[in-house]
C-alpha cells in the first residue's frame, strides 16, 4: 500500500469531526421536527363518551372525536342482513360484517373517507350506506368500500359499551 | 458584455463602487443587451415580478390584522373586510393577486414551451422556474387555508391526506403535518408561518432565475443565438423597460377589473361559511389554477398511483430540456411541434375543465384520456419528434428577417444570401 491509500491521523480527525457534527446536527434538528407532532393538549383529548339512548333503528348520530367525525349508526334488520349477505370475495377490502360490528345493531366508525379524508354522506350511494361526495367512493351498510378510489373500509376506532346506553370512543 | 469595465463618473461613486460594486450591477442591468425581436409574450417576467411584490406588500398588511387561530381566523377576515380601513381593497387585491400571479406564470411557462426557452444553455433557468412554480402552488394552497372557511378546511384536509398515500410512514407524516389527528388549530398556525415564509424563498429563487438568465441572455422568438450584439440587441433600459411597463399597464387593467368588478368570481361561495369538521361541502374543488393537476389526481382509481401521477405531472416539466430532443428552439421553425404544442394547450385546458366537474361518467372518461395524453406528449411525442421532424430553415441572424423586409423568415434568409452575392 502506498502512503496515499493508508488512512493517516488527519483522515481520522476529518472523519471523526464529520461524524460528531452529523450527530450534533441531527440532535439539534430533532426538537425542531418533533415540535410539529401532536402536543400534550391534543393527546389529552383522546377519548369521549356518547349517550346513544335516544337513537331509534335506522338513525345515526355524528360525534366529534380527536377533531374527526365518528358515525354511530343503529342499523335496521334489513341493513344488517344486507351487510352480512355480501360475498366476501366481492369486496375490495375483505372484512366480515361480524368483525366490524361487535354488536350487529351498532356500527361505530370514523366518518372519514379513506381516500382523502372527506366526510361521507349517510344513506347515499349505490350500496345503501355512505357516499363520499369529493371523489365518488361508495360504502355499504357496514362501511366497507365497494366502488371508487378509496383504498380501504371506513376505519373502526377503539370503542366499548360502558353500559347499554353509553359508548366510550378511544 | 461591458459591465466589468464600468467606472462610475463621480468620485464618491468610484469610492463606493470599489468597496461594494452595486453601481456595476446597476449598470449591467441597464445596459443588459436584449434581443431586439422580443415580442409581448416576453413581458411576463416583469409582470410576474410585479405580482410577487404586490403579494408581499398586501400580505404584510393583511398579517397586521389577521389572527391565525381556528376560533378567530374566520371572523378576523370579516373584520378586515368590514372594519379595517381599505381592508376590503387590500384583501381583494391579495386574493385576486394570487389568480393574476398564476395567470401570468402560465403564460410565461407556455411562452417557454412555444419558443423552446428551456433548451440548452437555459436548463437551469427553467428548473429554477419550476421550483418557483412549485413554491407558488404551496404558498397559494396554504394562503387559501387561512380564512378558515369550508373550502379552506376541506381543501387542506384533502391535500394533506395526499401524504397518507405514502406506504408505511404516510399516517405518521400526515399526523406530523397536522400537529394532531385532523386539520385543526396547530395546522392553521403552521400554515400561516409557512405562507409568510414562502414568498421570500420565491424572491430568493427569482434572483437566481434572473442571474441565470443574464449569463446566456434572453431567448427570442426565432430561437437563435445573438450573432452581433451591436446589430441584434438593444439595451434593456430604456427599450425593454418601457415595453414591459406598457404591458404591465394592460395587465393591471385586467387585474383591476377582477378586484373592483368581480372580486369573488374566482373564489367559492362555500368559503364564506366557517370551517366545520362535521360537514364536507357537496363539491370540493381547488382554486382554478390547480384544477388540471386535480383532474389528473382524480382520474386514477387508485390512491397512491393517483398521487404519484399528479406529482409526476409537475416534476416531468423539470426533465423537459432532456425530453425534447430537437436542436431547434423556436416552434416557428418546427411545423409538427407547433401542432402538438397547441394540442397540449387544449389538453391542459380540458384537464382544467374536467377538474372542476364531478368525477363521474363522461367527465371521468375525458379526464383519463386527457391525463394519458399529457404524459404521452412529454414521454413519447417530444423525444420522437426531435428525431423525425423536418424543421424549416433558420434565419442567419435575429436581424436578417427584419432587414429582409419580409414576414416569411425562410424568404428573409434567401434575401440575405442574395445580398451577400451582390
Amino acid at each position: 500500500m502506498s502512503d496515499k491509500e493508508k488512512p493517516n491521523r488527519r483522515d481520522f480527525i476529518f472523519t471523526a469531526t464529520a461524524a460528531v457534527g452529523a450527530v450534533g446536527a441531527g440532535a439539534a434538528a430533532w426538537p425542531l421536527i418533533d415540535q410539529m407532532n401532536p402536543d400534550a393538549s391534543v393527546k389529552a383529548l383522546a377519548s369521549t363518551e356518547v349517550d346513544v339512548s335516544s337513537l331509534q333503528p335506522g338513525q345515526s348520530i355524528t360525534v366529534l372525536w380527536r377533531g374527526k367525525p365518528v358515525f354511530i349508526k343503529r342499523r335496521t334488520e334489513n341493513e344488517i342482513s344486507e351487510a352480512r349477505n355480501v360475498k366476501i370475495s366481492d369486496l375490495k377490502h375483505p372484512e366480515k360484517d361480524e368483525d366490524r360490528a361487535q354488536n350487529p345493531e351498532w356500527l361505530v366508525m370514523l366518518g372519514v373517507c379513506t381516500h382523502l379524508g372527506c366526510v361521507p354522506l349517510a344513506d347515499k350511494g349505490e350500496y345503501g350506506g355512505w357516499f363520499c361526495p369529493c371523489h365518488g367512493s361508495h360504502y355499504d351498510t357496514a362501511g366497507r368500500i365497494r366502488k371508487g378510489p378509496a383504498p380501504t373500509n371506513l376505519e373502526i376506532p377503539k370503542y366499548e359499551f360502558v353500559n347499554s346506553n353509553t359508548i366510550k370512543i378511544g | 458584455m461591458s459591465d466589468h469595465n464600468y467606472t462610475p463618473s463621480s468620485k464618491f461613486g468610484k469610492w463606493f463602487n470599489d468597496r461594494l460594486p452595486l453601481l456595476t450591477l446597476a449598470n449591467h442591468l441597464t445596459d443588459y443587451p436584449t434581443p431586439k425581436n422580443l415580442n409581448y409574450w416576453w413581458t411576463f417576467g416583469g409582470i410576474l415580478t410585479f405580482c410577487l411584490i404586490t403579494q408581499i406588500i398586501t400580505g404584510l398588511v393583511l398579517a397586521m390584522h389577521y389572527i391565525a387561530h381556528a376560533d378567530l381566523a374566520f371572523s378576523s377576515v370579516e373584520h378586515i373586510m368590514r372594519d379595517v380601513n381599505y381592508g376590503w381593497l387590500i384583501r381583494y387585491i391579495h386574493a385576486n393577486g394570487a389568480s393574476m400571479f398564476f395567470l401570468a406564470v402560465y403564460i410565461h411557462i407556455f411562452r417557454s414551451l412555444f419558443y423552446g426557452s428551456y433548451k440548452a444553455p437555459r436548463e437551469i433557468i427553467w428548473i429554477l422556474g419550476i421550483m418557483i412554480y412549485l413554491l407558488m402552488m404551496a404558498a397559494a394552497f396554504m394562503g387559501y387555508v387561512l380564512p378558515w372557511g369550508q373550502m379552506s378546511f376541506w381543501g387542506a384536509t384533502v391535500i394533506t391526506n395526499l401524504f397518507s398515500a405514502i406506504p408505511l410512514v404516510g399516517e405518521s407524516i400526515t399526523t406530523w403535518l397536522w400537529g394532531g389527528y385532523s386539520v385543526d388549530n396547530p395546522t392553521l398556525t403552521r400554515f400561516f408561518t409557512l405562507h409568510y415564509l414562502i414568498p421570500f424563498l420565491i424572491l430568493g429563487l427569482v434572483v437566481l432565475h434572473i442571474w441565470a438568465l443574464h449569463v446566456p441572455g434572453n431567448n427570442n422568438p426565432v430561437g437563435i443565438d445573438i450573432q452581433k450584439p451591436s446589430k441584434d440587441t438593444v439595451p434593456f433600459h430604456p427599450y425593454i423597460v418601457i415595453k414591459d411597463l406598457f404591458a404591465l399597464l394592460l395587465f393591471m387593467i385586467v387585474f383591476a377589473f377582477f378586484v373592483f368588478y368581480s372580486p369573488n368570481i374566482l373564489g367559492h361561495a362555500d368559503n364564506y361559511i366557517e370551517a366545520n369538521p362535521l360537514v364536507t361541502p357537496a363539491h370540493i374543488v381547488p382554486e382554478w389554477y390547480l384544477l388540471p393537476f386535480y383532474a389528473i389526481l382524480r382520474s386514477i382509481p387508485d390512491k397512491l398511483l393517483g398521487v404519484i401521477a399528479m406529482l409526476s405531472a409537475i416534476f416531468i416539466l423539470a426533465a423537459l430540456p432532456w425530453l425534447d430532443t430537437s436542436k431547434v428552439r423556436s416552434a416557428v421553425f418546427r411545423p409538427l411541434y407547433k401542432q402538438f404544442y397547441w394540442i397540449l394547450v387544449i389538453d391542459v385546458l380540458v384537464l382544467g375543465y374536467v377538474g372542476a366537474m364531478p368525477a363521474e361518467g363522461l367527465y371521468l372518461l375525458i379526464a383519463r384520456v386527457a391525463t394519458a395524453y399529457y404524459f404521452l406528449h412529454f414521454l413519447l411525442v417530444l423525444p420522437v419528434l426531435g428525431k423525425i421532424e423536418k424543421t424549416t430553415p433558420l434565419p442567419l441572424s435575429i436581424t436578417s428577417p427584419v432587414l429582409g423586409g419580409s414576414a416569411d423568415l425562410a424568404m428573409a434568409k434567401n434575401t440575405d444570401v442574395r445580398k451577400e452575392k451582390l
